[in-house]
């Protein structure tokens, strides 16, 4: 399925990095000896602790909690209410708008109120439902709509502008318009959300948690139990997921496991339950999107005007970030000479909606390609033709935030050689062909790209530690501050520092991120982990190695080019050494064996107030051709074929990318499709378990599933061994499926822009179906409409 | 009478008396044994990460089926052999199975893994499976994975899971049998614990005596349903009665004139001869839960909780499925739609339990259809699902039995357009054209997080007129997109 990798001169001294290594915990995850959280051994007494909320509020005030029953239970050992907080009642990322114990009022349905601490996790889920609540309801803000007319936001609201898009809008030959509903997404871990806190001497807690973020936990902890952060230590070996979901979902759990330990002197453990965690915890936003698009009679844009309703919730979480990252990747691909995209963080009595792989880009880029199908439906063309004309090319390379899109020849190579790898021209035909046969099913077919911009917006956090050291054995020691939920990331950056030191895997001995080794590190998030974490890494391994170069120099008398590092060897003029003889000698020679290396992404200049500067460090590539049937009596659909051809630079291990490449994208046709997040009238989440959330199974990908790596010239930036992130951006690959559905509704009426809303379920394809059952060809202009 | 459960674990026989009626599987293995290779992930039995493997004896093979251990209770383990997780790799070499998810990197996050490795360790012993991509999917389409797009994982399977099974159960096979046989007495279990207990009679006669003495037991089939009651809705349940060592109970009986499926015969044991009194029915059974659910959720169960999103009543129904009943020594019968009064209540008298359901086979004048729709094709719970048996002559429709699911509290039959339908022509559509209507009358179905009410209605209209075009003739394939799906998919290959 792989292609070879280009070589570039400086790989043949590799022996680790570009290969197709297996994932560093590959044997254990098959054998069950991978430990998570839950696996660890509890230390003697554990308690458990269990969250409290009211199955019927949804916004209310707190009258009053009774908890007379449950403490009576046998085997509960306390109840934490708000009171028992030593610190700060909050676990926000950096809002401080998130108790951690509702305080006075239920701000959404699944806020925790108090928690059992208990012998057993039995005992204490049972306990939970003895706690009384009572509570004067109010009436709840619960979608884009509501929250509009009460104008509630949980923050400013933020716009792009360039040119003027009212007269760009007014004065181009066509003008369409329309609103898109683009649904959430749960962010479905297999591991839940845990964390066991083991109290320390003179008030220290470590905290073993499953988060993306330890430092946040760290720091959440502290602030929590009104200690330093010194006082505390958070500790990951490895998530079962995260997906974004644990990067500030996780603190909640954390700190009330800690604040129990601390209560009880035990150690303590929190796990949810797979409902709880699905209603209490955020989940990709929801949008209601305005739009609107002036283009010439060739499909050309000559002005946008797009505006974002975003879900947040209750609090602000990490909704800036997410919300911007929206309005960054509403271009997708494409030039707008004007454009005003504009983006309202609207606050709704909802569970606080976060970051989820693609962080807000997902959406803002479904909205692009909701203007491309809909100038290439009304004026008769190929979708894809409409895509090409608008691409960024050299004299429109720049985007609406003013960031040239230097590689803009790779975009358009990459989709050219898909085209061609796809069979495009001809399958659009045979799809022709099939659709004038077939009364009853439809196929449709598409053809989208992926620009993804690499780097957090919020600056400061483009940096990164890591801590190595060499032992006196020969043994490597690797430490770093980013965190591994299966990406593959420990495995990377081991084979970058096994390169380094010319030893082969199993000397660099990978350990759990924590936070006592690493400090002040930022969340394994943004796709960015392997290019900082690896690069923090490999300036550790340099700095020993560079020390023993000039120790073994000056023993020697040679200079450094004579010095090699390889095959488990340190050649050294015309000797050769064992690493382990090597290390031994300079220990007696008292060189330092051990570095903290540290790495922040150059170049970054983005300023968010004045929308000046360069917010990413590179863009990453992709495009995907899906075919799709759709059943137009009753909306089910297959997905038939996927083709896609994605560039990750030079890859450092091209399996675990294809990997990242293949799970993203079926992950993105997940949300676009089966993944529905329903509330109910009064807003209690209704689908909180996977018997009503339905994700992706083996059976809902395509049996023709072709997935490539792009051969290119490599990240022109200086990337770790010029490769490319690719966490994030293989998710909105998954475009493709969806716009398919979308040509296949489209089929049934030339003209008319089908009213499809994100997730295409076979309710919301019948209902696009039933649209253009009834819709006008004249009223495209309308297409889409609510 | 015996106040043990015994099972079989790594060649050994594990003895157990204090086991509380509620425990799961699952908890036994990571609470009391500490055995941790086995992961909960939902605790419903809807992602498979707490797949273990149960082998029984079939004949005298050994048997070996995927399930769900967080909702299958300890006592339901009794005579088989557990194999988990950790019990799979011999001398520190992986097995073939395992050897191969590593070698085609089917882990990622590595959380989900043993369930997988679980489900394929079955399919790898299961003897005379076909070898095709169909046929993989649909074993792993109870194994949830959030990071691999399963790619890898459909890949490991097809290398490693058609061999020739040998491994270390392989090898010991016949030891296994004879140590299964020595464990399969005719004596009624009986585990006491306080007040309550878990009991599983081994007769007909047991099981109606001690049901009678104890009315208010919760009597359990495969748990795929009670278990979530346990680990969902916090039930305490004190007096389990399982059926599954009930003596005939599960038979599963061919005869000219129609199906005799027993209560306790699982979705998996019952496959082969639904699918041959109907394909579309066997369809319809491939498609309920997963193959873990399959393997322990019972015809019997689903059809006396009553469950108004059950699969199988609404197409039993339009069959004409009689429902046989037993209370103490007493029989009776009734038409299986007669059994379900209204929502949660079923014709279901104190001390009275299900024997078994009788399913007539369609005449050669008969055409039976049925449909499942839902958000994803495997492992969900329909939004609506019809079932169409249409008595023709010339043509004609001389008598139509409809039932759906999804389309109010029970399953229900559609009466009014049943009678509607009488005369109607199959070919010519302006002739059942008012019966479509009528469909509307019979149903007030509800909006929630599966479908609408308005989307209900609709697809049950849609359902009707593919029924009546299938029995027109029309090629289903042009009709039906997982049909169009397999048919591009057998060309390609």
């Amino acid at each position: 399925m792989t292609a070879p990798h280009n070589m570039t001169a400086s790989d043949e001294n590799l022996a680790h990095v570009r290969k197709s290594l297996k994932h560093d915990s590959a044997d254990k995850h098959v054998a069950g000896t991978a430990t998570y959280i839950d696996d660890i051994p509890e230390p003697e007494g554990t308690l458990h602790v269990v969250p409290v909320w009211s199955k019927k509020a949804i916004r209310a005030n707190i009258l009053s909690v009774n908890v007379e029953k449950a403490i009576q239970v046998p085997g509960v050992v306390a109840i934490l209410t708000k009171d028992d907080i030593p610190g700060i009642n909050d676990c926000s990322a950096a809002m401080g708008d998130d108790p951690v114990l509702a305080e006075g009022e239920i701000q959404f349905f699944g806020q925790a109120v108090c928690a059992i601490v208990a012998e057993t996790r039995d005992i204490a889920r049972r306990a939970a439902l003895l706690v009384d609540i009572a509570f004067e309801p109010m009436t709840p803000i619960l979608t884009q709509e509501d929250a509009v007319a009460a104008d509630t936001t949980v923050l400013p609201d933020y716009q792009f502008r360039r040119g003027s898009p009212e007269t760009g809008l007014t004065g181009a030959e066509h003008n369409l318009s329309g609103v898109m509903r683009i649904g959430g997404q749960e962010h479905f871990y297999l591991e839940g959300q845990i964390a066991m806190a083991i109290p320390q001497e003179d008030g220290g807690m470590f905290v073993h948690t499953s988060t993306q973020h330890p430092t946040e936990v760290q720091h959440t902890v502290a602030k929590v139990l009104g200690v330093p952060d010194a006082a505390v230590t958070a500790e990951v070996r490895r998530m079962g997921g995260g997906f974004g979901g644990k990067e500030s979902q996780a603190n909640q759990w954390a700190a009330l496991a800690s604040l129990a330990a601390a209560k009880t002197g035990r150690a303590c453990k929190m796990r949810l339950d797979r409902d709880d965690d699905m209603i209490m915890t955020g989940k990709r936003h929801d949008f209601r999107v305005e739009w609107q698009v002036g283009h010439d009679r060739e499909g050309r844009i000559r002005a946008v005007d797009l505006n974002f309703l975003s879900r947040c919730g209750y609090s602000a979480d990490l909704s800036l970030g997410v919300n911007d990252r929206t309005l960054f990747h509403a271009d997708s691909s494409y030039f707008y000479p004007d454009a005003s995209i504009r983006s309202r963080r609207l606050k709704t009595d909802t569970c606080s909606n976060t970051a989820f792989r693609g962080f807000g880009g997902p959406q803002g880029m479904l909205a692009a390609e909701r203007l491309i199908d809909a100038i290439a439906i009304t004026l008769g063309k190929d979708p894809l033709d409409v895509r090409k004309l608008n691409f960024y090319d050299g004299e429109r390379n720049v985007t609406p935030y003013g960031m040239p899109v230097e590689e803009h020849e790779v975009m358009h190579d990459l989709i050219d050689k898909l085209e061609a790898s796809s069979d495009y021209r001809a399958r659009r035909e045979a799809v022709k062909a099939f659709n004038a046969n077939s009364p009853v099913l439809k196929k449709g077919l598409a053809l989208t790209p992926v620009k993804f911009g690499i780097s957090f917006t919020l600056k400061h956090l483009n940096q990164a530690g890591a801590l190595v050291h060499l032992y006196t054995d020969g043994s490597i020691h690797l430490n770093h501050g980013g965190t591994e939920m299966g990406q593959g990331l420990y495995q990377k950056v081991a084979q970058v520092v096994a390169d380094e030191f010319g030893v082969t895997l199993d000397k660099v001995r990978i350990t759990a991120t924590n936070t006592s080794k690493v400090p002040n590190t930022g969340p394994t998030a943004a796709s960015s982990g392997t290019d900082l974490n690896a690069m923090a890494a490999k300036k550790a391994a340099e700095v020993i190695k560079g020390r023993l170069v000039e120790f073994l120099c000056a023993e020697h008398k040679v200079t450094p080019d004579l010095v090699r590092f390889e095959n488990n060897k340190v050649i050294v003029g015309e000797k050769s050494f064992r690493l382990a003889e090597v290390a031994k000698a300079a220990h007696m020679a008292r060189i330092q064996m051990s570095h903290a290396g540290f790495y922040a992404t150059p170049g970054i200049t983005w300023d968010r107030e004045t929308i000046t500067g360069r917010p990413f460090y590179y863009f990453a590539f992709g495009g995907a051709c899906a075919e799709v049937t759709i059943d137009t009596m009753t909306g089910e659909m297959t997905v038939d074929r996927v083709d896609i051809l994605h560039d990750v630079g030079h890859s450092l291990n091209p399996a675990i990318d294809i990997g990242q490449i293949e799970g993203g994208f079926v992950q993105g046709m997940g949300w676009l499709t089966t993944e529905e997040l329903w509330w109910d009238e009064q807003g209690r989440l209704r689908t909180h378990a996977p018997s009503t959330y339905k994700i992706p199974t083996a059976s809902d990908i395509p049996a023709d599933f072709n997935v490539n790596l792009y051969q290119g010239r490599g990240n022109p930036q200086e990337t770790i061994y010029r490769s490319k992130a690719v966490g994030e951006p293989p998710v909105m690959l998954a475009n493709a499926v969806f716009c398919a559905i979308n040509d296949a509704v489209a089929s049934l009426k030339p003209g008319v822009v089908p009213d499809l809303n994100a997730p295409a379920t076979p309710e919301a394809i019948m209902k696009a179906v039933r649209y253009m059952r009834t819709a006008k060809v004249s009223a495209h202009a309308e297409g889409g409409a609510e | 009478m015996r106040e043990t459960i015994r099972f079989l674990q790594n060649g050994q026989v594990v003895e157990l008396t204090d086991v509380k009626p509620t425990e799961t599987v699952l908890d036994y293995l990571r609470l009391r044994k500490r055995k941790t290779g086995t992961k909960e992930g939902c605790g419903e039995g809807d992602c498979g990460a707490c797949t273990v493997a149960l082998g029984r004896l079939s004949g005298d093979r050994v048997v070996y089926q995927p399930v769900n251990s967080c909702i299958l209770l300890l006592g339901m383990i009794d005579g088989a052999e557990l194999v988990t997780v950790e019990d799979l790799a011999e001398d520190n070499r992986l097995h073939p199975v395992q050897q191969a998810l590593v070698d085609l990197h089917g882990s990622q996050c590595g959380f989900c893994t043993p369930g997988f490795v679980m489900s394929m360790f079955t399919l790898y012993h299961s003897n005379g499976a076909e070898k095709s991509r169909k046929a993989v999917t649909d074993w792993l389409a109870g194994n949830l994975c959030r990071c691999t797009g399963y790619r890898p994982i459909i890949e490991a399977a097809l290398t490693s899971c058609f061999e020739t099974a040998d491994d270390c159960f392989s090898r010991r096979s016949s030891q296994t049998a004879e140590l299964l046989q020595s464990l399969d007495d005719d004596r009624d279990v009986y585990l006491p614990y306080g007040d309550g207990f878990f009991a599983s009679p081994a007769s007909i006669e047991g099981l109606a005596a001690i049901y009678a003495q104890h009315p208010d037991a919760t009597l359990v089939g495969g748990a795929t349903d009670v278990g979530l009651w346990i680990t969902k809705h916090l039930r305490s349940l004190p007096k389990v009665i399982w059926l599954g060592r009930v003596e005939a109970l599960d038979r599963v009986e061919e005869t000219a004139s129609g199906l005799l499926i027993g209560a306790t015969a699982t979705y998996q044991a019952s496959h082969d001869a639904v699918t041959s009194l109907s394909p579309d029915l066997g369809e319809l059974w491939r498609r309920i839960g997963s193959k873990q659910v399959r393997a322990s959720g019972t015809i019997g169960g689903n059809i006396a909780n009553g469950s108004p999103i059950g699969d199988t009543p609404p197409a039993l129904i339009a069959l004409g499925a009689t429902l046989e009943l037993q209370n103490g020594g007493t029989s009776r019968t009734l038409p299986l739609e007669d059994f379900f009064m209204e929502y949660g209540r079923q014709d279901r008298q104190v001390g009275e339990f299900v024997t078994g359901v009788f399913v007539p086979r369609p005449t050669i004048n008969q055409v039976f259809r049925c449909y499942k729709i839902s958000k994803r094709f495997d492992q969900d719970i329909s939004s609506v699902m019809g079932a169409f048996r249409f008595t023709l002559s010339d043509g004609v429709i001389t008598e139509a039995r409809i039932a759906f699911g999804g389309m109010a509290g029970t399953p229900k039959r559609a009466m009014e357009t049943e009678r509607a339908l009488i005369g109607a022509r199959v070919e010519d559509a302006s002739s059942w054209a008012s019966a479509l209507q009528v469909l509307q009358s019979d149903y007030t179905p509800m909006t929630d997080m599966r479908a609408s009410n308005e989307y209900r209605q609709e697809t049950a209209r849609a359902l009707l007129v593919k029924a009546l075009m299938e029995a027109d003739g029309t090629d289903p394939a042009g009709l039906n997109v997982l049909k169009r799906r397999e048919a591009e998919n057998d060309r390609a290959a």
